[in-house]
């Protein structure tokens, strides 16, 4: 097994969070398909939350990143209804979710 | 090694491996299914984390709501026949070079940083301790979360019609 990466240890959440946060940014940058990147942007936020929830349980003790992981949470279901909303719009003006069709602000 | 240690590595290789998934496949719906181990993944970790409320508002609002969010935008906006190509990827193999560097220096990070750890790591029930502190010391944020909410609803209804042109 691996050294010092086990349930007790701050830092393998914080590299598990990283790993996340590295896929998510791989899959924005590479994807060319709205939805794809909205689902890299919740990659993203889920490894903050992950880091979140982790200092709060290692580091302070109290329960303020939990409330924080919680904020995140809320905006995320926000952000997504709106994106995907943004993206049906864009569908039915366009006819493709592709993101580099999408350039003009105008139809 | 502790049975707790084996449930973390399949919670952690779940979590990690489903979001590979969502980075590399090439259909869609594929990727939108295995946000579903990603999130769950997540659920699991926070329980480790002692967190029990954010893992089960993770669980409902994440594979709840958003992935079921998600599975409805796929469904709407493809012609399920052709799914195959249209998740497109470019420019992969610069995005990987920025990626790994990046990903080097996080965890170079993590290792050099020596983290402020409390003494004792407490395992607690967390619910009522979160309503307290959210109707008192994080009252405005929370009114404002719910504010948020109202106009992301409103604003998602007025983008997602129909336009009737005159």
């Amino acid at each position: 097994m691996i050294a010092g990466f086990s349930p007790h240890e701050l830092s393998s959440y914080l590299v598990i969070g990283a790993i996340l946060f590295c896929l998510g940014l791989f899959t924005v940058l590479t994807r060319r398909n709205a939805i794809s990147v909205l689902m890299g942007v919740e990659l993203i936020l889920n490894s903050a939350n992950i880091n979140y929830v982790a200092f709060s349980h290692f580091g302070s003790g109290n329960l303020d990143g939990q409330l924080y992981a919680i904020f995140v949470i809320m905006l995320a279901a926000a952000e997504a209804a709106v994106g995907l909303a943004i993206v049906l719009a864009i569908f039915q003006i366009f006819h493709t979710i592709d993101v580099e069709a999408a350039e003009t602000l105008k139809e | 090694m502790e049975l707790s240690t084996v449930v973390f590595y399949l919670v952690a290789v779940i979590t990690v491996g489903s979001a590979v998934m969502v980075a590399v496949s090439h259909n869609i719906i594929y990727s939108a299914f295995s946000l579903l181990g990603t999130f769950m993944g997540a659920a699991g970790i926070y329980i480790f984390l002692g967190a029990d409320f954010v893992a089960a508002v993770q669980v409902l609002i994440y594979v709840g709501g958003i992935l079921v969010l998600v599975l409805f935008a796929v469904m709407l906006t493809h012609r399920i026949t052709d799914v195959e190509i249209t998740n497109r990827a470019a420019g992969r193999i610069p995005a990987l070079i920025i990626v790994g560097v990046f990903f080097a220096l996080l965890v170079q990070t993590v290792r050099e940083t020596p983290w402020v750890k409390v003494k004792e790591v407490t395992y607690q029930p967390t619910t009522a301790k979160i309503g307290d502190l959210f109707l008192e010391q994080y009252l405005l944020p929370f009114e404002l979360a719910s504010l948020v909410l109202l106009a992301a609803m409103i604003g998602a209804v007025v983008l997602s019609r129909k336009e009737i042109k005159e």
